[in-house]
C-alpha cells in the first residue's frame, strides 16, 4: 500500500515537473520566432485561441490520463475472476455528449478567430505589399510607392498591412511568428493575408512550406519602423543606386557588368541590371543581412559568399565566378556603398 | 500458355527456402510480412536517427541539404508504406482465419501475391538510394515533384513503387473482406467478432476506397514527367492544389489505415489482461466505422494555410473537431474494459497502455491542430512532427509491438522473454517521450519541419539536442526487441495453446498452429468464444467442420497447393514498373510476364495433387 502510494506521489511528482517544463519552454518570447511574443493582434489572436485550447486539453489530459493511471493501479493484479460486465449504455451515451460539448464551446471562439484573422477589420486604412516567394529568397514589393526591394520587408508600426503573396516557381509558405500565422505562397494563386505590427523592432519570418534544397535557408526580417523612418526608407529606396564612391568601388562596379551579375540581379541605374533570378541590389548596402537571412553583411561576409555562394547556402541559384581576391574586394566596396 | 503451367512443375515441398518462396498458407505469409516489414522498419529508423543527429547540434553537416531531403522523404514513405502498413497486414494475414475460424483466407495466391508485390516495391524504393533517393517529402508536393524542379529519377522511382505498393495493398484488402464476410465459423455473426476482425474489416474498405485516389493522382504525376502533360505543372497552367487535394483525400484515410489496426490489437490486449470482456462492444465497433467515415471528411485540415478561405476552413476545423468524439468513446471503453478487472502487468499489457497513455496525448495535439486559426502558427512546424509521431510511434507502433509480444508464443510456440520485454517497454516508453515530447517546444518557438540545419540563436539548440538523445535511445532499444524475439524463437519458455488464458479462438489451438489450422471448425454462440467455452464447456461445442472428418483424418483436409504464379505475376510487376524510367522494352516484357503468370495462375488446379490431375 506504501509502495503503491509512494508510486502515484512519483508520477504526480513527473507530471507536475514536464508540465512545468512545457508550460516554461512555451514561456520563451526572447527566441527570435516564438509564437509565444505576439507583436500584433493576428499572432495575438492566435496566441490567444491557442492557449484557451492548451488549457482545455492540458484538463482533458489529467483527468482522462490520471483515471488511467488510477485504473492501472488500483485493479492491478486483483485476485479472483472479475464480474464479466459487457458495458453500460447510459454512462456511454454520457461520454459520448461530454466531450462534444466540450468542443461545440471551443468551436465558438474557434470560428470567431477564423473570420478576424482572413480579412484586415473594414474601414481601416490598409497598404498593400506585394510578396513573391522565389527559390529560395523573397521580393517585396510597395506598389503605391514603386519600391522592390529582397529579403528585408519594411512596414509602419501600428499600420494594417495586406500582403499579396505569389510564387514564381514552386510552394512557398509566408511566416512571421511573431506577427501572424503562416499562409502558403502558391504558383498560380494570389493568397491574401494581413498584419500589424504594434511595436517598432526587427522580427525574423522564415519559408515554412519545403520548397526544395536551400529551403532551411530560406529567412527573412521584418524591419518596424515609425512612420517618418518608414517614410525616409522608401524615398531612399525610389533614388537608383548609388554612384561608387572610391577608385576600388568603381571597379566594382564595372566589374558587376562585365562578370554578368546583371543577368540574375537589378541593380536600378546601370543599364541591362533588370535581372530576377537573384535578390534585388539597388540598395543592398542599407541592409543588415545578405543571402535571405541568413548572413550578417559584413565585408568578410560579403566577400565569404563571392569566394563560394554555394558555402553558405548550398544549392542556391548563384554559381561560383571564380573571382579573384582583387575583384572581390572591388565587389564588397561596391556593394557596401549601394546604401 | 498451358505450357507455362506445365513447365514449371507444381512445387510440393513443405520445408525449406523454396517452400517459403512458394508458400500460399496464411501464416508463412504473415512471418514473411511481419519479418520484412520489421527490416523495413529498422531501415526507416536509421534513417532517422541520421536526421536526428545532424539536427543535434546547429550548423551542423553531418548530411548536407539534399541528402536530408531524401532522408525525410525515404523515413515518411518507408515508416508508412513500407512498415506500418505491411506490419498490420502481418497480424491480418496470421490472425485473420484463426480469430474467425477458417483454414486459411479466401484467395490464397492471391494473399502471397500480395507479399510479393509488396516486397518488390520495397526493394524498388530502396534501390533508389543508388542513384539519388527521392528528394520531394512523402507528400509529393506539385510542382517541386516536376521535372523542372526535380531532375534525376528520384520522384520516378517513388512514384513507381506507391503503385507497386498499391497493387500489393489493393490486393489485400479485397482478400481480407471476403474472407471475413463469407469464412467466418458457424455461429460467428459479425456482431459476434473480435474487435481486431472489426478493425481490419474497416481498414481494408478504407485501403479501396483511398488507393484508387492516389493511384490517379501518381498516373498523372508520371504522366506528367515522362510524357509531357501538365496535370500539376505551375507554369504551363496546371494546378498545383489539385495534388493537394487528391493527396489528402488518399491522406487522411490513410492515417486510419496506419492507426486502426493497432486499435484492434489492443482491443484484443486489454481484455485478456485485465480478465474481462471488452467494454461496450457496440460502441467501440460503431466508433471504429464512424471513423472510417468520418475519415473522409477533414482531408482539407492537411490544407489550412493554403488559402482555401474561411468558409472552408471553418467546415474543416468541424468535422476534424467532430471525429475527436468517436475516438474519445474508443479510450472512454478501453479504460472501462480495464475498470473492475483483474490487471496483469505482463508485457503486451504494457505496450497496450502506452499506447493509451500516448494516444491521448497525440490525440488531444491533434484537437488543438484541428482549431484552423491558431493551426496557422503550427502548421508545417516541428509541432506536428510530434503530434503525428505520437499517434503513429506512440499509437501504431506501441500497439503493434504489444501485438507482437501477445502473439509471439501461438507465432513461435514460445514466450518471449518478460524481464527484456519489459525492460524494452520502459526504454520504448521513456526514448519515444524524450525524442518527441521536446518538438512540442521546438514547433511553438518556430522551428519550421525539414529544414536541415538551423542557425544558433534560435533558442532551439537544447530541445534538438534532448530529442536527438532520445532519438538515439530509442533506436538502440529496438535491439533488445530484436535480441528478445530471435532468442526466444530459438530457445524460449514453451508457451503450450494458451499462456494468457486469453478469449478468442486462435488460443483453442496448438501454438504454432497445424498447417490446416482447425482439426474441426468450431460453432460459436458468443463473444469470446474461447473464454466461454473454456469455462462452461456446453457454449462452443466443436462439430465437424469442412471436410466433415473426425479427429485424426485431417490428412483428407482440403488445403491450396504451393505456387511460383504469384512470385512471377509479382516480378513481372516489378519489372514493368523498372521498365519506365530504364527502357520500355522492359516494360513491355514485365506486362507479358504478369499476364503469362496470371494465365498459368489461372489454369493451374487450386489443389495440385495427382488425383486431380486426372481430372
Amino acid at each position: 500500500m506504501v509502495s503503491r502510494l509512494f508510486r502515484l506521489r512519483v508520477l504526480a511528482l513527473a507530471t507536475l515537473v514536464s508540465f512545468a517544463a512545457f508550460i516554461g519552454a512555451a514561456c520563451t518570447p526572447d527566441h527570435p520566432q516564438s509564437t509565444f511574443d505576439s507583436m500584433g493582434p493576428v499572432a495575438q489572436r492566435q496566441e490567444d485561441l491557442f492557449v484557451l485550447i492548451f488549457i482545455a486539453a492540458l484538463i482533458v489530459f489529467l483527468i482522462v490520463g490520471g483515471f488511467l493511471l488510477f485504473t492501472v493501479l488500483k485493479f492491478r493484479n486483483r485476485a479472483g475472476t472479475p464480474r464479466q460486465t459487457h458495458g453500460n449504455t447510459r454512462l456511454e451515451v454520457i461520454l459520448t455528449i461530454i466531450p462534444a460539448i466540450v468542443l461545440i464551446i471551443v468551436a465558438v471562439p474557434t470560428i470567431s478567430a477564423l473570420f478576424y484573422i482572413a480579412d484586415p477589420p473594414s474601414g481601416e486604412a490598409v497598404m498593400d505589399i506585394n510578396v513573391t516567394g522565389k527559390q529560395w529568397f523573397w521580393n517585396f514589393e510597395y506598389p503605391d510607392a514603386g519600391v522592390t526591394t529582397s529579403n528585408e520587408l519594411h512596414i509602419p508600426v501600428g499600420e494594417n498591412i495586406r500582403a499579396t503573396l505569389r510564387s514564381d516557381d514552386v510552394i512557398h509558405s509566408f511566416w512571421i511568428p511573431k506577427l501572424a500565422g503562416k499562409v502558403d505562397v502558391i504558383p498560380t494563386r494570389a493568397n491574401d493575408m494581413w498584419f500589424k505590427a504594434d511595436e517598432v523592432g526587427v522580427y525574423w519570418g522564415q519559408c515554412a512550406e519545403f520548397c526544395g534544397i536551400a529551403h532551411a535557408h530560406m529567412r527573412f526580417q521584418v524591419v518596424v519602423e515609425t512612420q517618418a523612418d518608414f517614410d525616409a526608407w522608401v524615398a531612399k529606396q525610389a533614388e537608383p543606386a548609388a554612384e561608387p564612391s572610391s577608385e576600388l568601388a568603381q571597379r566594382g562596379h564595372d566589374l558587376v557588368t562585365a562578370r554578368g551579375c546583371i543577368g540574375c540581379h537589378t541593380i536600378d541605374g546601370i543599364p541591362g541590371a533588370v535581372g530576377t533570378i537573384g535578390p534585388n541590389l539597388t540598395h543592398v548596402g542599407s541592409r543588415t543581412r545578405i543571402a535571405s537571412g541568413i548572413l550578417e553583411r559584413t565585408p568578410e561576409n560579403v566577400a565569404a559568399w563571392l569566394r563560394d555562394p554555394q558555402e553558405a547556402k548550398p544549392g542556391n541559384d548563384m554559381p561560383n565566378l571564380n573571382l579573384s581576391e582583387d575583384d572581390i574586394s572591388a565587389l564588397v566596396a561596391y556593394l557596401d556603398g549601394l546604401k | 500458355m498451358a505450357t507455362i503451367a506445365s513447365a514449371l512443375s507444381r512445387p510440393t515441398s513443405l520445408n525449406g527456402v523454396w517452400s517459403w518462396i512458394t508458400t500460399v498458407d496464411h501464416k508463412r505469409i504473415g512471418i514473411l510480412y511481419g519479418v520484412t516489414a520489421f527490416i523495413f522498419f529498422l531501415i526507416g529508423g536509421l534513417e532517422a536517427m541520421l536526421m536526428r543527429l545532424q539536427l543535434a547540434r546547429p550548423e551542423q553537416s553531418l548530411v548536407g541539404p539534399d541528402e536530408f531531403n531524401q532522408l525525410f522523404t525515404m523515413h515518411g514513405t518507408t515508416m508508412i508504406f513500407l512498415a506500418i502498413m505491411p506490419l498490420s497486414a502481418a497480424f491480418f494475414n496470421y490472425l485473420v482465419p484463426l480469430m474467425i475460424g477458417a483454414r486459411d483466407v479466401a484467395f490464397p495466391r492471391l494473399n502471397a501475391f500480395s507479399y510479393w508485390v509488396f516486397l518488390a516495391g520495397g526493394i524498388m524504393l530502396n534501390l533508389s538510394w543508388l542513384g539519388g533517393a527521392p528528394n520531394s517529402g512523402w507528400f509529393g508536393y506539385a510542382p517541386l515533384t516536376s521535372s523542372a524542379f526535380s531532375v534525376g529519377n528520384g520522384v520516378d522511382w517513388w512514384v513507381l513503387s506507391l503503385q507497386v505498393l498499391g497493387i500489393a495493398s489493393l490486393a489485400s484488402a479485397f482478400n481480407f473482406i471476403v474472407t471475413i464476410l463469407n469464412m467466418r465459423a458457424p455461429g460467428m455473426s459479425l456482431f459476434r467478432m473480435p474487435v481486431f476482425i472489426w478493425m481490419t474489416l474497416i481498414t481494408a474498405f478504407l485501403l479501396i476506397f483511398a488507393f484508387p485516389v492516389i493511384t490517379v493522382a501518381l498516373v498523372e504525376l508520371m504522366f506528367d514527367r515522362n510524357f509531357g502533360t501538365n496535370f500539376f505543372v505551375a507554369s504551363a497552367g496546371g494546378d498545383p492544389i489539385l495534388w493537394q487535394h487528391l493527396f489528402w483525400i488518399f491522406g487522411h484515410p490513410e492515417v486510419y489505415i496506419l492507426i486502426l489496426p493497432a486499435m484492434g490489437i489492443v482491443s484484443e490486449i486489454l481484455p485478456t489482461f485485465s480478465r474481462k470482456p471488452l467494454f461496450g462492444y457496440p460502441f467501440i465497433v460503431f466508433s471504429g466505422i464512424v471513423i472510417g467515415f468520418m475519415g473522409w471528411a477533414v482531408w482539407s485540415h492537411h490544407m489550412f494555410t493554403v488559402g482555401l478561405g474561411p468558409i472552408a476552413n471553418a467546415a474543416f476545423t468541424i468535422t476534424t473537431m467532430a471525429i475527436a468524439v468517436p475516438t474519445g468513446v474508443k479510450i472512454f471503453n478501453w479504460i472501462g474494459t480495464m475498470w473492475g478487472g483483474s490487471i496483469q502487468l505482463k508485457t503486451p499489457m504494457l505496450f497496450a497502455i502506452g499506447f493509451l497513455f500516448l494516444f491521448i496525448i497525440g490525440g488531444l495535439s491533434g484537437v488543438m491542430h484541428s482549431i484552423s486559426p491558431s493551426d496557422a502558427q503550427q502548421q508545417d512546424t516541428y509541432f506536428v512532427v510530434a503530434h503525428l509521431h505520437y499517434v503513429l510511434f506512440g499509437g501504431s507502433i506501441m500497439g503493434i509491438l504489444g501485438g507482437i509480444y501477445y502473439w509471439f508464443p501461438k507465432f513461435s510456440g514460445r514466450l518471449m522473454s518478460e524481464g527484456l520485454g519489459k525492460a524494452h517497454f520502459w526504454a520504448t516508453f521513456i526514448g519515444m517521450n524524450a525524442a518527441f515530447f521536446p518538438m512540442h517546444f521546438l514547433g511553438m518557438d518556430g522551428m519550421p519541419r525539414r529544414i536541415f540545419t538551423y542557425e544558433s540563436g534560435m533558442g532551439w539548440d537544447l530541445w534538438n539536442f534532448v530529442s536527438s538523445v532520445g532519438a538515439i535511445f530509442l533506436g538502440i532499444s529496438m535491439l533488445l526487441f530484436v535480441y528478445n524475439a530471435v532468442r526466444s524463437w530459438r530457445k524460449g519458455e514453451l508457451a503450450g495453446d494458451d499462456p494468457w488464458d486469453a478469449r478468442t479462438l486462435e488460443w483453442s489451438m496448438p501454438s504454432p498452429p497445424p498447417i490446416h489450422n482447425f482439426d474441426e471448425i468450431p460453432i460459436v454462440r458468443g463473444r469470446d468464444a474461447w473464454w466461454h467455452q473454456k469455462r462452461r464447456r456446453a457454449v462452443t461445442a466443436p462439430v465437424a467442420g469442412g471436410s466433415g472428418e473426425s479427429d485424426g483424418a485431417h490428412e483428407s483436409i482440403h488445403l491450396p497447393s504451393p505456387s511460383y504464379m504469384p512470385l512471377l505475376a509479382a516480378i513481372g510487376i516489378s519489372l514493368a514498373a523498372y521498365g519506365v524510367v530504364l527502357s520500355y522494352y522492359l516494360t513491355a516484357f514485365g506486362m507479358f510476364m504478369t499476364v503469362a503468370s496470371l494465365y498459368g495462375w489461372y489454369m493451374e488446379p487450386i489443389t495440385a495433387s495427382s488425383e486431380d490431375e486426372k481430372h
